[in-house]
C-alpha cells in the first residue's frame, strides 16, 4: 500500500492521493468508482432498513472488523439504568442491538463506556486516522475529516451497500480549498470561523465540492477545533471537508486504543498525504481569522449568519425574488425584524453539545467562562457531553461541578437537543441558543428558533438571559 | 433485487416556490424512530402540512384537493438539503411523487433519490423561472419528465434538456439496482481487499 503514485507526475490533492489509494475498481462505460471504505460507523436511525435489506438478500456483513455501531440519536440523556420510556425509540434501539449481535458487529450500546455520538468516539477511540475512508449514515461524518481521512455521509441504501461489500459506488468530487490565515482574537472560535464560512458561501455553496480547509489559523486550532468546522461542512453543501494531517493530528491519534501499533510505519505513510505543492482546487476562497468576530445565525439555515453585534438584514433591499422570499419568510418564523439587534434579545433555552460542539476541549472553555458564575433566571441551560468517556473526563476535571453550581443540567451522552429526536426539544415558540450545527424551522423541536453560536457565546448568554458577546465576560 | 423500470412520468404539478428546502421540512427528525418504510407518506412536509391542533393546514400546497395524485414536485434552489435522511425520497415517494424538478439539489439527497428511482431534474435558474412562470399561468399544466430522452417536455412544444448521472440513470431506466451490480465486481473487490489490508479493526483495540 503506497500513498504515493509513481506513475503520476502531476500535483495531487490530498483527496486525490486518497482517492487514488481506495479506488478498488475503477469506473468504467460511465460507471463510478467503487470506492474501499475503511471504517463504517453505525447508529440506529438511519441502518435498520438497511439490515432488513441484508436479510431480504440473504447476505452477511462483508468486514465486521471495520464496522462500529453505537446509540446516540434517539437515546434519553436522563438516567440510563431506566429502560427508555419512548416505546418507539426503544424498540429502535433494541433493534440495533439486535442486528449487531445477529452480524456480528461491534456494539457501544448504553451503558459500554464507549458510547457517545457516533463523529466523537471514532477519533476518541483512535480508529478515525489520517488517509482513511470513513462513511456513516450520517451528514456530519465529515467531522473525521479533521484528521486529514475522507469522511462523508451516505443514505440507508448506500449503508446497506457498505455493509455487503465495503464498497460505494462513488464520483471523483470537486475540490474547495478553505484558506483561513492570520490569528482569531480573544473570545472568537473555530466555531465562528464555520459560521463565517457558511454566512459567505451560502447553505448550498460548496455542492459537488470537498471543502479542504488550510492556513495558518486552521493549523493554530487543536483537532477539536478542526473537528468542529469539518463537521459543518455539510452546511455548506459540501459532504466532506478536510484538514491535511500534521503534527498536532499525530499527538491526538498517539496512545489512543486503536493507534496504528506500528507507529512509525503509519506516520511515513501519513506524512505523504498532504496537497502536493502546485496542486490545482476547482474553487478557493480566503479570509483573515483576525477579522472575525463572535458569529450567529439569524434565520432559519447555518449560512444566514453574521458577526454579533450586526442587524438583521432587510428583505425588501434584496434584489432576488426568490432569496427575499427565504429571507421573509425565515423571518417570520423566528419573529424578528429587519434592522433589529439580536445582541441583548432574551432567551429561553442554552444547549451546549451536539458532533459540533461536545468534546472535552468545548466543556473546558464553556466551564473556565462559567466558573463563579450562574445561570439566569428563567433559563434551562442543558450541558449534554458528546460521549460517556467526555462525561467521565469532564466529572473527573471538575467541570460537571461547576456547570451544576451554575445551575446548568448535567446530562447523559447523546446527540439530544441538536435533533430533538429523544424528548430534548424547545416548546413552540421559544428561543434558545445552541452550539450544534443547524437551525432549521423546528430542528430543535416544532416552533422552536435556534441561534447557533459557541459555546462561549452559549455561556456568555446563559448568564445573562440575553444573547450576549462572550467578549465582555474574558 | 430489482424494481420496476422507469422511464418517464406525465403530470400536473406540485409547486413549493421557497429555496433550500432541507430534509427537516420534508420529514421532521421525531419521525426517523421507525425501523421500516411505513407510513412516511403522512408525515411528508408535516410542520408545513398540519397546524398545532393536527388539522391540515388550508394554506399549504399540498393539501389543496387538486394536489392529490400529482406526480411532480417542482422547488426551489438547493432542494434536500440538510440531514442525509433516505426517509426523505422514501416520504416524497410514499407521498406519490416521482420527479422533483429544482436548479440545483444538495449532493446526499440526489444520490438517495436516484437509488430510489425517484428523479432529481436539475434545471437552469431561467429555465426554472420558465417553468414557475407556465405554472402560474395555468396551474393545472401537466409536463412530462422523460429519463430516456432527458427532457421535460412542457405544454405545447416546450422541451427543457436535462442531466443526469448515466450510470444511475441506465440503472433506474433497466429497474436494476446498484447492490447487484456491486456484488457482480466480487473478483475486482476480493482483489482490492488482499492488497489494501484494513487499517483498523473494531474487533480489537490497537
Amino acid at each position: 500500500m503506497n500513498d504515493t503514485n509513481s506513475e503520476s507526475a502531476r500535483p495531487r490533492t490530498i483527496v486525490e492521493k486518497i482517492w487514488d489509494t481506495h479506488v478498488a475498481v475503477p469506473g468504467a462505460d460511465g460507471a463510478p468508482d467503487v470506492l474501499g471504505i475503511d471504517l463504517h460507523l453505525v447508529h440506529e436511525v438511519t441502518s435498520p432498513q438497511a439490515f432488513d435489506g441484508l436479510r431480504e438478500r440473504g447476505l452477511r456483513v462483508r468486514r465486521p472488523g471495520q464496522t462500529l455501531a453505537t446509540v446516540d440519536h434517539s437515546i434519553p440523556t436522563t438516567d440510563r439504568s431506566l429502560p427508555i420510556a419512548d416505546e418507539i425509540a426503544a424498540k429502535q434501539v433494541s433493534r440495533l442491538e439486535q442486528n449487531c449481535h445477529e452480524f456480528g458487529i461491534p456494539l457501544h450500546g448504553i451503558g459500554s463506556p464507549h458510547q457517545g455520538i457516533v463523529h466523537v468516539i471514532g477519533p476518541e477511540l483512535g480508529l478515525t486516522q489520517p488517509g482513511m475512508t470513513i462513511v456513516c449514515g450520517d451528514s456530519h461524518t465529515a467531522t473525521h475529516g479533521a484528521f486529514g481521512a475522507l469522511a462523508f455521509g451516505i443514505g440507508t441504501t448506500e449503508v446497506e451497500h457498505v455493509l455487503a461489500t465495503q464498497t460505494l459506488l462513488q464520483r471523483r468530487p470537486k475540490s474547495f480549498e478553505v484558506r483561513v490565515d492570520g490569528s482569531l482574537h480573544p473570545g472568537v472560535t473555530a466555531k465562528d470561523i464555520i459560521l463565517s464560512l457558511l454566512s459567505r458561501i451560502g447553505i448550498g455553496g460548496g455542492n459537488g465540492h470537498v471543502f479542504e480547509y488550510g492556513g495558518s489559523a486552521i493549523r493554530a486550532l487543536g483537532m477539536e477545533g478542526r473537528m468542529t468546522i469539518c463537521n459543518m461542512s455539510i452546511e455548506g453543501g459540501a459532504r466532506a471537508g478536510l484538514v491535511a494531517p500534521d503534527d498536532t493530528t499525530f499527538e491526538y491519534v498517539n496512545g489512543r486504543p486503536h493507534a496504528p501499533p506500528d507507529w512509525e510505519a503509519a506516520l511515513d505513510r501519513w506524512r505523504t498525504l498532504p496537497s502536493d505543492e502546485g496542486a490545482t482546487h476547482d474553487r478557493s476562497l480566503s479570509f483573515d481569522a483576525g477579522d472575525l468576530s463572535p458569529m450567529v445565525t439569524y434565520g432559519t439555515n447555518p449560512g444566514m449568519g453574521f458577526p454579533i453585534t450586526d442587524r438583521i438584514p432587510d428583505p425588501e433591499a434584496m434584489t432576488d425574488t426568490t432569496q427575499r422570499d427565504s429571507l421573509r419568510a425565515a423571518l417570520a418564523y423566528m419573529a424578528l425584524s429587519p434592522g433589529e439587534q439580536l445582541l441583548g434579545r432574551p432567551i429561553d433555552v442554552v444547549f451546549i453539545g451536539s458532533c459540533t460542539n461536545s468534546r472535552i476541549s468545548d466543556l473546558r472553555e464553556a466551564a473556565r467562562m462559567l466558573r463563579g458564575r450562574h445561570v439566569a433566571n428563567g433559563v434551562r441551560v442543558m450541558v449534554v457531553p458528546g460521549s460517556t468517556e467526555v462525561k467521565r473526563q469532564a466529572e473527573e476535571e471538575g467541570l460537571a461541578s461547576v456547570f451544576r453550581e451554575a445551575g446548568a443540567e448535567w446530562r447523559e451522552s447523546g446527540c439530544s437537543m441538536c435533533i430533538a429526536m429523544n424528548g430534548d426539544e424547545l416548546s413552540p415558540g421559544q428561543y434558545a441558543v445552541s452550539t450544534s450545527n443547524r437551525n432549521f424551522e423546528g430542528r430543535q423541536g416544532k416552533g422552536g428558533r435556534t441561534f447557533l453560536a459557541s459555546p462561549l457565546t452559549a455561556v456568555a448568554s446563559a448568564v445573562s438571559g440575553r444573547l450576549s458577546d462572550p467578549r465582555a465576560l474574558l | 433485487m430489482s424494481r420496476a423500470p422507469f422511464s418517464l412520468v406525465t403530470s400536473a404539478v406540485v409547486p413549493i416556490g421557497r429555496n433550500d428546502i432541507d430534509t427537516d421540512q420534508i420529514i421532521p427528525a421525531r419521525f426517523l424512530k421507525t425501523i421500516n418504510r411505513e407510513g412516511l407518506g403522512d408525515q411528508l412536509f408535516c410542520d408545513w402540512r398540519y397546524l398545532a391542533d393536527g388539522s391540515p393546514n388550508p394554506s399549504f400546497v399540498l393539501n389543496q384537493p387538486e394536489m392529490a395524485g400529482r406526480q411532480i414536485l417542482v422547488a426551489g434552489d438547493n432542494f434536500g438539503c440538510g440531514s442525509s435522511r433516505e426517509h426523505a425520497p422514501w416520504a416524497l415517494m410514499a407521498w406519490g411523487i416521482r420527479a422533483v424538478i429544482s436548479s440545483s439539489f444538495a449532493d446526499i439527497f440526489r444520490n438517495n433519490a436516484l437509488k430510489n428511482g425517484l428523479l432529481p431534474v436539475a434545471v437552469s435558474p431561467e429555465e426554472l423561472g420558465r417553468i414557475g412562470s407556465l405554472l402560474e399561468a395555468d396551474p393545472s399544466a401537466e409536463l412530462t419528465v422523460d429519463l430516456e430522452s432527458q427532457e421535460i417536455r412542457l405544454p405545447g412544444e416546450g422541451r427543457i434538456g436535462f442531466e443526469v448521472d448515466s450510470f444511475a440513470r441506465t440503472m433506474i431506466l433497466a429497474g436494476t439496482d446498484e447492490l447487484g451490480y456491486l456484488q457482480s465486481l466480487e473478483p475486482q473487490i476480493a482483489a482490492y481487499e488482499a492488497s489494501h489490508p484494513p487499517r483498523v479493526s473494531t474487533l480489537h483495540a490497537g
